[in-house]
């Protein structure tokens, strides 16, 4: 399979310090990638530099074959944009009709094949019974699947969401992931998305991108989901349970554990020493190998 | 004692020509601030909308000072805050503090400059305040121009400005130039300041520009049907405020005012009460 984004010893700045550097890897087409790590890594960043609205410091980063920003018409983005409050009187159907339309200057009345492609990317996500109310009156996880339709409607291969989960309730978020795993699956996108919480995207997770230590990493999602690395890349003591259903990493505070418990969990700093730190190199070592 | 005894010659009133103008004034005036209305809602921009209108009063007092004409200083000026607000970005336009204080200034500067010469302090009140039933041909000749300029430029921005309006970050993604759309958007509310402070004064736009938008926007869903009832409940407004002024001795800016200010309180009330 060809790759999607390339990252080629990418560096990002912001007013002279350094947000990340030496980012070199690749996601593949078809994948669903999480790009994870804590407040303030740059993980919004990295989505924006894939967009080509910020420029880099060094590197290079290619996205769908071409430098990053010159293929944003094939790129459905929704950024994170539930604390916007949204115009009241948009209906969902013209909210999701603007990512066809919106780009266009000059008089472009709204065609019946335009309708109708807004009508089946809100049926994708199931909203088309939504189509006419405005989007004040749609609860947060409706309005984000509007979100995902409006990004939808042109087609793209490939679709960044920033923290699309956050805010929403767990039913709500389920039918998000539901959402994202369909179109991953049936339309063959690429998927990207910016996360805090990994949980509930872990079924359809391909790979993750971890921010960590100011270098972007990646990594498939069987070594990411390593308590050693999740604890170092969180800070906070962090176990990976298998349940029936799959994986899952759950961040226990000790103070609140029952007696008696046995996490799998390590000190940050008995954990910093795991880690390699040869960042030039594509090589990386597997944590669990260490561990 | 005040008395606000009817007039009953007051249909000679409305057909005199001053009162023609008035009534062709607000055909102009109700177009332009209910179609820009809908965009400056939607971008967040009410307070900065108010604010160029008090932007533009040094400018006002200042013509008047230097024998230029009204709207020549009060364009200039609201077009010059226009510009920097929007050179300095769309969220620029939502700080509220440097705005309010900017605006503050702006309000006592004209103010000075109007206490300059008797000339400039007896024009104050209908800066202040709007005088709709002095305008002359050649201020409606100027408002059928902007309104000309205004919608030809909207029928070419029109989605672009919509789309970085309601969705600036997805709209920058995809290419849209988000920033020559704010300094557009900007250039043609200074505009639209402009031609409606004749109507009713810097001090109450918000009632004409703002308030009609946002009415429209409770009883309907769609921007471009948005506009269109801002532009009516603004010129019944205007006609409306115009006719009561002509039939009872009160001031055409405070009907104005008060008309609009009704609508938007009616419909909010039925909002409301559906919920």
């Amino acid at each position: 399979m060809d790759d999607c984004i390339v990252f080629d010893d990418a560096a990002v700045a912001r007013g002279g310090t350094r947000i990340w550097q030496h980012g070199t890897f690749s996601i593949e087409t078809g994948s669903v990638t999480a790009i994870v790590g804590t407040n303030g890594t740059g993980k919004t960043t990295m989505m924006q530099v894939e967009l080509g609205l910020i420029p880099l410091a060094a590197g290079r980063v290619t996205v769908l074959g071409e430098p990053a920003g010159r293929a944003n018409d094939r790129i459905g983005y929704v950024p994170q944009s539930y604390t916007d409050d949204i115009d009241s009187s948009l209906t969902a159907e013209q909210s999701v009709l603007l990512g066809l339309t919106g780009t266009r200057f000059g008089i472009h009345p709204v065609t019946r094949a335009q309708r109708a492609k807004a009508r089946e990317a809100m049926r994708f996500v199931g909203v088309e019974d939504k189509a006419r109310m405005r989007l004040s009156q749609l609860s947060g996880g409706l309005r984000q699947r509007v979100a995902i339709a409006q990004a939808l409607v042109c087609d793209p291969q490939l679709l960044m969401l920033d923290e699309p989960l956050a805010n929403l309730d767990l039913a709500s978020q389920r039918s998000v992931v539901h959402v994202l795993a369909r179109l991953n699956r049936e339309l063959g996108t690429t998927i990207q998305v910016v996360a805090h919480d990994l949980n509930m995207l872990l079924p359809i997770l391909t790979g993750a991108v971890y921010l960590l230590d100011g270098h972007p990493h990646y990594a498939a999602m069987d070594d990411v989901l390593d308590s050693t690395l999740l604890t170092h890349l969180y800070g906070t003591r962090v176990q990976v349970v298998t349940t029936p259903q799959g994986d899952m990493f759950v961040t226990p505070n000790a103070l609140d554990e029952r007696d008696g418990a046995v996490p799998d969990t390590h000190d940050v700093e008995e954990v910093a020493e795991f880690h390699d730190h040869d960042h030039h190199g594509r090589q990386h070592t597997d944590p669990k190998e260490v561990a | 004692m005040i008395r606000f005894a009817f007039d009953p010659a007051w249909t000679e009133t409305i057909s005199a020509p001053f009162m023609v103008n008035a009534f062709a004034a607000g055909v102009c005036i109700a177009l332009a601030a209910g179609v820009m209305g809908y965009f400056t809602i939607a971008r967040h921009s009410t307070f900065a909308a108010h604010a160029l209108a008090h932007i533009g009063l040094p400018g006002a007092t200042g013509a008047v000072l230097l024998g230029l004409p009204v709207s020549a200083g009060l364009g200039a000026f609201a077009l010059g805050g226009a510009l920097v607000i929007g050179a300095l970005g769309k969220r620029a336009s939502q700080r509220e503090i440097a705005t309010g204080t900017v605006l503050a200034f702006a309000t006592g500067m004209g103010l000075f400059f109007a206490r300059l010469s008797s000339q400039a302090s007896a024009q104050m009140q209908s800066i202040l305040f709007g005088s709709i039933i002095t305008i002359t041909d050649g201020q409606i000749r100027g408002f059928m121009v902007f309104d000309a300029v205004l919608l030809a430029v909207l029928a070419v921005v029109y989605r672009p400005l919509l789309f970085s309006s309601l969705d600036e970050q997805v709209a920058r993604a995809k290419g849209v130039p988000v920033g020559a759309m704010n300094l557009v958007f900007m250039a043609m509310m200074a505009g639209v300041i402009t031609i409606a402070v004749p109507a009713v004064g810097t001090l109450l736009i918000f009632a004409l520009v703002i308030t009609p938008a946002a009415t429209a926007n409770i009883v309907t869903a769609s921007p471009f049907a948005a506009m269109a009832t801002a532009t009516l409940i603004c010129l019944a407004s205007i006609w409306g405020g115009l006719v009561l002024a002509a039939m009872f001795p009160v001031p055409p800016s405070f009907v104005i005012v008060t008309i609009s200010t009704l609508f938007w309180a009616v419909a909010k009330a039925i909002e409301a009460l559906r919920r």
